[in-house]
C-alpha cells in the first residue's frame, strides 16, 4: 500500500502503541494539536491522556522525564517538535539517557525513542534549520536513525521502539508528505542495516534522509550521460553499516558522501575516514563530501537554497571523481 | 549514621593512600538526612541522589563491601567499578543512582514516579538534592511538571548552606525559605532540622503518607551543614567560610545529638554506644579489606554496557 512518510510514522506509532502498554508519547501539542506536524492524528482519541501526553514547553524537563520512565521499565517515545528544541535537553540525552546503562554497570537501561524532525525546511531561519545528527552520532550509548522514505520510516521507528537502548530518530518536516510503498501490517527493518536504494557500478553516491532524495535525482541524471551510480542509505548513522557501504565503495572505488549537516565534523567526515580505514587501497582517489554550507541558514530563499545541497553539485562531484571535470 | 560517619573517614584516609581517586565528595556532618529519610520508606521505593551519595547509599541498605570496592574501582563494586563515587547504583534497593550534573537527576526522579502512576502503583520517589540545585532550570522544570501531573515525588533539599563556596544567600533569590521555591508552584512544602534524625524521620513520613494518600508531590528542606570542604580538594574552612562557623555547626553534630538525647531518655548506655562503635568499626575494616583484595575491572570490560 502507498502512504505519506507521516502516515507510515503515525501507523507504526498506532501499531506499537496497541500492541504494548508500556509505549506513550509525550512533547509539546502531540495530543490535542495532534502534533505539530500531524504525525499523531488521532493518537488522544485511541489511547487517551494517559498514553498522550501534551507538555509544558520544557525540553529539558520531559526529556529528563521519558528517561526516568524508561528507567522505571515503560519504553517512551518523546515528541522534539524539532530538532532544533532537543539543544535544550542535550544534557538529559548526553549525561543520561547514553550513560546510565554503563555507569551503573549495566544494572539500568533506558528503552527511550527521541523523534522528530531535524533539518531544514523552507525559509525557517537559522534557529529552525540546522541537521545536528553528528552531535549525537558522536555519543557512544544513543543510537541514531534518519530514515527517507515512508517504507524505512514506518519499519525504523518499530525497532527504535523495541530497541533497549536511547534511540534518536531524526525525521524531516519536508519528507512528512512524500509518498511511498510501505509494506502491510507488521514488518520491522533492523537498526544498524544501510540499504542499496539504487544500484550502480561506476560510483557510490552515500546518502541518508532528505539528502538520499537528492542523491537519486542526481543519479538519474547521471544515468543520462552513462554513469551509473550506485546509491546507498545507510538508513542508521550510529551504529553505521560499514560493511555494506565497503562493499560498494570496493566495487566502484570511487565515493561521494551527501550531507545536509555543516562540513567541519560532519558526519560525512566520520564516513570517509572510516571507509579510507577500510578500503583505501581500492579507492580510484580521495572521497568527495558535498554538504551544507558552512554558515548559519539564512532566511533568503535563494540563499538557503544555496546553503542546502542540490543533484547538480553532487553531480559536480561525481564528474569530479570520476575525473571528467 | 555511625556507619555513614566512620566510612566516610575511611574513605577519606583511603583516598589520601591514593586508593581512590577522582572527585570525592563526603556526607559527614549530614548523616542525619539521609538516615532520617530512607527509614521512613518501604523497600520498594525509589530513591536518587546527586553526586554526594554514599550516605544515601549506605542508608537504604547497600553493601558497605561493594560500595567501598567501586570507590577503589574494582570489578566486585555496585556498578563493577564503571561508576565511581559520584555514580553509585544499587538497582536490587532500589537506589537509582548518584548524578554529577547539578539539577539533572530531578526530571529523572520526576519520570520513575511517571512510571509508577502510569502503572497505578503506590510507590514514592525520593529525591535527595543540594540546595546549590534549586535555582537550576532542571529543578524549575521537574516541580512544575511533578506539580502538573502530581507526581509522587518527594523533593528533598538538602541545604547545607553552600553550593561548593557560594553560601545560599548568593544564589538562590528566596534564601531564608528555601521551600518557597516549591510552594510557588504549589507544591506543600516544610522545612526541618536536618541535624535530628527523628526530626527528619517524623517529617518525612509525614510527606510520604501525604505523597501516597493524596497522589501530590511534596518538598521538604532539611537545614544541614557538611563538616568537610566540598570535596577532598579543598579544606573544611578558609576561603568561603571561617573556622568558627563550622566549630559553631559542630556542636549540632547530628551523631552527638542523638547520643544526647537517647542517653537522657536512658533508651542506651555508654556500653550500647561501645558495642556499635565496634561492630561498626569491623564492619568498615571489612568493607576496605573487600575492596582491597578485590581484582580491579579486566580491560575486556571496558566495552561492556554501551549498549544492551
Amino acid at each position: 500500500m502507498k502512504a505519506t512518510y507521516r502516515e507510515a510514522l503515525n501507523q507504526a506509532l498506532k501499531e506499537e502503541m496497541r500492541r504494548d502498554d508500556r509505549v506513550f508519547l509525550i512533547g509539546e501539542d502531540v495530543a490535542y494539536y495532534q502534533g505539530a506536524f500531524k504525525v499523531s492524528k488521532g493518537f488522544l482519541e485511541e489511547f487517551g491522556s494517559r498514553r498522550v501526553v501534551d507538555t509544558p514547553i520544557t525540553e529539558l524537563g520531559f526529556t529528563g522525564l521519558a528517561i526516568g520512565a524508561a528507567m522505571a521499565g515503560l519504553r517512551p517515545v518523546v515528541e522534539v517538535m524539532t530538532f532544533n528544541f532537543a539543544i535544550l535537553a542535550m544534557d538529559q540525552i548526553v549525561n543520561n539517557a547514553a550513560k546510565i546503562r554503563y555507569m551503573s554497570g549495566g544494572q539500568l537501561s533506558v528503552p527511550l525513542v527521541i523523534r522528530g524532525p531535524g533539518s531544514a525546511a523552507h525559509q525557517l531561519g537559522a534557529q529552525h534549520s540546522q541537521s545536528l545528527e553528528a552531535w549525537f552520532c558522536h555519543v557512544p550509548g544513543l543510537k541514531v536513525v534518519a530514515p527517507a522514505t515512508p517504507h524505512d520510516a514506518k519499519g525504523l521507528i518499530k525497532s527504535a521502539i523495541r530497541d533497549e537502548n536511547p534511540v534518536v530518530f531524526i525525521e524531516a518536516q519536508l519528507l512528512y508528505p512524500m509518498q511511498g510503498e510501505i509494506g502491510d501490517g507488521d514488518y520491522t527493518i533492523p537498526l544498524g542495516v544501510a540499504e542499496v536504494k539504487r544500484p550502480g557500478t561506476d560510483v557510490t553516491l552515500i546518502a541518508y534522509s532528505k539528502m538520499l532524495l537528492v542523491a537519486l535525482e542526481a543519479a538519474g541524471k547521471l544515468a543520462q550521460e552513462g554513469i551509473q551510480a550506485e546509491v546507498i542509505d545507510p538508513r542508521t548513522l550510529r551504529p553505521l553499516d560499514l560493511a555494506t557501504l565497503a562493499t560498494s565503495a570496493k566495487k566502484t572505488g570511487k565515493v561521494v558522501i551527501v550531507e545536509e549537516g555543516w562540513p567541519f565534523a560532519g558526519l560525512g567526515a566520520q564516513i570517509a575516514e572510516s571507509l579510507y580505514r577500510r578500503v583505501f587501497d581500492y579507492l580510484d582517489g580521495p572521497i568527495v563530501r558535498v554538504t551544507g554550507r558552512d554558515v548559519p541558514m539564512p532566511y533568503a530563499r535563494n540563499l538557503e537554497d544555496a546553503a542546502i545541497p542540490n543533484a547538480d553539485q553532487v553531480e559536480a562531484a561525481v564528474h569530479h571523481v570520476l575525473y571528467r571535470t | 549514621m555511625l556507619l555513614i560517619r566512620r566510612f566516610e573517614e575511611r574513605t577519606a584516609e583511603m583516598y589520601a593512600l591514593g586508593k581512590i581517586g577522582g572527585f570525592c565528595h563526603l556526607y559527614i556532618g549530614e548523616e542525619a538526612v539521609a538516615v532520617g529519610a530512607v527509614d521512613a520508606l518501604r523497600p520498594d521505593d525509589y530513591v536518587f541522589s546527586a553526586y554526594r551519595d554514599h550516605g544515601h547509599c549506605l542508608a537504604r541498605g547497600s553493601d558497605p563491601k561493594r560500595l567501598m570496592a567501586e570507590l577503589f574501582g574494582r570489578s566486585t563494586g555496585l556498578c563493577k567499578g564503571k561508576g565511581g563515587s559520584m555514580h553509585l547504583v544499587d538497582a536490587e534497593r532500589q537506589f537509582m543512582g548518584g548524578y554529577a550534573i547539578v539539577g539533572g537527576h530531578l526530571p529523572l526522579a520526576a519520570g520513575v514516579a511517571f512510571a509508577v502512576r502510569y502503572r497505578g502503583s503506590d510507590q514514592v520517589v525520593l529525591c535527595f538534592f543540594g540546595e546549590g540545585a534549586v535555582p537550576s532550570g532542571a529543578c524549575h522544570e521537574t516541580l512544575n511538571l511533578a506539580a502538573l501531573w502530581g507526581l509522587p515525588v518527594l523533593f528533598l533539599c538538602e541545604n547545607n548552606r553552600y553550593g561548593m563556596g557560594t553560601p545560599v544567600e548568593r544564589a538562590v533569590a528566596l534564601y531564608a525559605d528555601v521551600a518557597q521555591n516549591a510552594a510557588a508552584y504549589g507544591i506543600e512544602a516544610g522545612r526541618v532540622d536536618g541535624m535530628d534524625v527523628l526530626a527528619v524521620r517524623d517529617a518525612v513520613d509525614k510527606a510520604v503518607e501525604q505523597i501516597r494518600t493524596r497522589h501530590r508531590p511534596y518538598f521538604v528542606e532539611a537545614v544541614t551543614y557538611r563538616f568537610l570542604g566540598h570535596s577532598m580538594a579543598d579544606p573544611a574552612h578558609g576561603h568561603y567560610r571561617t573556622k568558627a562557623e563550622v566549630d559553631e555547626a559542630k556542636k549540632r553534630d547530628p551523631l552527638l545529638l542523638l547520643r544526647t538525647r537517647m542517653l537522657a531518655e536512658r533508651q542506651a548506655a555508654e556500653a550500647d554506644f561501645k558495642r556499635i562503635e565496634q561492630e561498626v568499626a569491623q564492619i568498615v575494616r571489612e568493607a576496605v579489606e573487600f575492596a582491597d583484595a578485590s581484582p580491579v575491572p579486566p580491560v575486556t570490560a571496558l566495552d561492556d554496557d554501551v549498549y544492551a
